[in-house]
């Protein structure tokens, strides 16, 4: 193809992108928007597998038969969301084998979040409320972003998303409204994923590498910082009706801004679990890898069977 | 004790009987959920712990209802001692490969169909219809854990070589699933409950003839294992219990 074809390719698609029409598999695209897709969409695929292990670590000790299978549920819809976010990024031209791989050896990342340990019953609310939240923020812009396969997952995991948050808050709510030490616990629960949750809507903008071109493919619609601040509204007064405390001293509401202001993040720590050195970064890789290793055999049979009955319908039919 | 209530532990225990298995078994596959060999595997394998445990709900709310004490489902999943529980050995067997998980639940599922289908014909309405419901999703089980049986069998070499493994283990297991205890006895003179022995022959043949056709062997030993029944359990209950029960017994009498 010649340059001027190429870029006569570039800016159609341009133009539809800013027409908000979507962009299929079967498109055109540049190198670069494919590889952007691919990364960001297998890294969210991968951040639902590796996500489902910190709840999973609660399934057999779930404290009622309600909260455990509202548990099961909820985990196995993260399977799902794994399930499909991988089949839109395979329509890039990437097997589901491939983006394992990557996951497997540390070539892509996964939301750093689930690389902290899940150490009693109220993580289960906590992580619903604030890490469900906070997805969701990142998440609904994307129901409108330029890639339809993306866009079209996306409005199936915001809904279910949604749900899963509310489902959280009445586990703290529950744990608020019942004995001191059940309130304790919701509170210890608030007090380790607070600012885990805050580092979830990514580096400052000065240290976002991504944002300009993904807000050019609509892959994002607001900045980190600016996503930041819409959760941190959204959820202080949340705690308030729980009645714990978040713990950040410098967190109080600004009259000028209209917004809470907080106190400065550790990004010392979010740079130190990003680099693979979080509590459970190594567990949650190693999970991983044995579910797939000692699935081998297993994809193998399935894959020879297949093979046998086929062969089987070929003889019979000749 | 009058006659009503009388008859109305024997029901509970004739229900905890068969409710304990879907528990326990639930509880067992609850743990492999993120860890599956595949995405739809894992799926599909929570999808069945999800059965399980909705139709353990629906019988404990309707024991406790039986029980005319203040008693809820959780006081009877959670708070019993172990020789309290009356589920089968098989169920509580560990996850030792995919085709031990698969193996189990082949065998169970065979069964629990074979007991559905009977038990939807009970006097009891509450437990026919649980049992109506519970058809749908015990066939959906048979048929995701049998089609496994047959891919494994005749898979690879490996795959063939595991699940026979497992089924030459988990075998001796299976019998008790036809035991009459004294409990099933009186329900199914009552006509409430199934006589679960005369299930065995169709049971049997059935597993036969897909093992047959999965070109692996049906174990030959006469020896089996019971006690499950009767609340006398093999060393693994008491840590699927420590689990179950973690939360229930450290923060006592607090609501969820």
């Amino acid at each position: 193809m010649s340059e001027k074809e190429i870029k006569n390719l570039e800016e159609i698609f341009e133009a539809k992108i800013a027409r908000d029409e979507k962009i299929e598999p079967k498109d055109w695209m540049p190198e670069k928007y494919r590889q952007t897709h691919i990364r960001q969409i297998s890294q969210h695929a991968h951040s639902e597998i590796v996500g489902m292990l910190p709840e999973g670590n609660w399934i057999t000790r779930a404290p009622s038969l309600r909260r455990k299978v509202a548990l099961l549920a909820k985990v196995q819809d993260e399977a799902g969301h794994g399930l499909y976010l991988y089949s839109a990024c395979e329509t890039l031209g990437v097997s589901r084998d491939e983006l394992y791989e990557q996951l497997h050896t540390g070539k892509a990342k996964y939301s750093s979040i689930f690389n902290y340990p899940t150490l009693t019953w109220a993580d289960m609310g906590a992580i619903g409320w604030l890490v469900d939240g906070a997805a969701i923020i990142n998440q609904v812009p994307l129901c409108n972003t330029s890639f339809g396969p993306y866009a079209r997952a996306m409005v199936r995991v915001c809904k279910e998303e949604s749900f899963h948050q509310r489902q959280g808050y009445e586990i703290m709510l529950t744990l608020c409204n019942g004995t001191p030490e059940q309130k304790e616990m919701a509170q210890d629960a608030l007090n380790r994923w607070w600012w885990p949750s805050l580092m979830m809507l990514g580096p400052t903008d000065d240290e976002s590498v991504h944002t300009a071109q993904s807000m050019k493919w609509k892959l994002k619609r607001k900045t980190n910082d600016e996503l930041r601040q819409q959760f941190i509204d959204q959820t202080v007064p949340q705690a308030d009706i729980l009645g714990i405390t978040i713990p950040d001293p410098d967190l109080k509401w600004n009259e000028e801004t209209g917004h809470y202001d907080f106190g400065p993040i550790d990004w010392d720590e979010f740079w130190q679990v990003v680099k693979g050195h979080g509590p459970c970064n190594k567990e949650r890789i190693a999970a991983r890898v044995n579910a797939w290793n000692n699935g081998e055999w297993v994809r193998d049979a399935a894959m020879a069977y297949a093979e046998k009955q086929e062969n089987k319908k070929v003889s019979k039919a000749s | 004790m009058n006659i009503k209530q009388q008859d109305s532990r024997l029901r509970g225990n004739y229900i905890l009987g068969i409710a304990d298995n879907s528990l326990i078994l639930g509880q067992r596959l609850g743990e492999l959920c993120g860890h599956g060999p595949s995405l739809e595997t894992d799926i599909a394998i929570t999808n069945m712990s999800l059965d399980l445990l909705g139709q353990v709900r629906s019988y404990y709310q309707y024991v406790a209802q039986l029980s005319g004490e203040d008693k809820t489902e959780d006081d009877i999943a959670f708070l019993r001692l172990e020789r309290e529980y009356k589920n089968v050995l098989l169920v509580e067997q560990p996850n030792t490969d995919f085709g031990y998980v698969i193996t189990r639940q082949y065998f169970f599922d065979v069964f629990h169909l074979l007991l559905m289908q009977e038990l939807q014909n009970s006097k009891d309405e509450t437990l026919s219809a649980i049992a109506k419901k519970g058809i749908k999703e015990v066939s959906y089980h048979k048929r995701f854990s049998g089609d496994w049986v047959k891919r494994l069998g005749d898979g690879t070499e490996e795959s063939h070589n595991r699940i026979q493994n497992a089924i030459n283990d988990l075998w001796s297991y299976t019998n008790e699933l036809f035991e009459m205890t004294e409990a099933d006895q009186q329900a199914a003179e009552a006509g409430i409950g199934v006589d679960v022995s005369k299930l065995k022959e169709k049971y049997y043949n059935e597993i036969t003839e897909l093992l047959n056709e999965a070109t692996l062997e049906v174990p030959e030993t006469k020896y089996f294992h019971k006690g499950g029944k009767h609340g006398v359990h093999t060393e693994h209950m008491g840590y699927i219990l420590a689990d179950l029960q973690y939360m229930q017994r450290t923060y006592p009498g607090m609501k969820w």
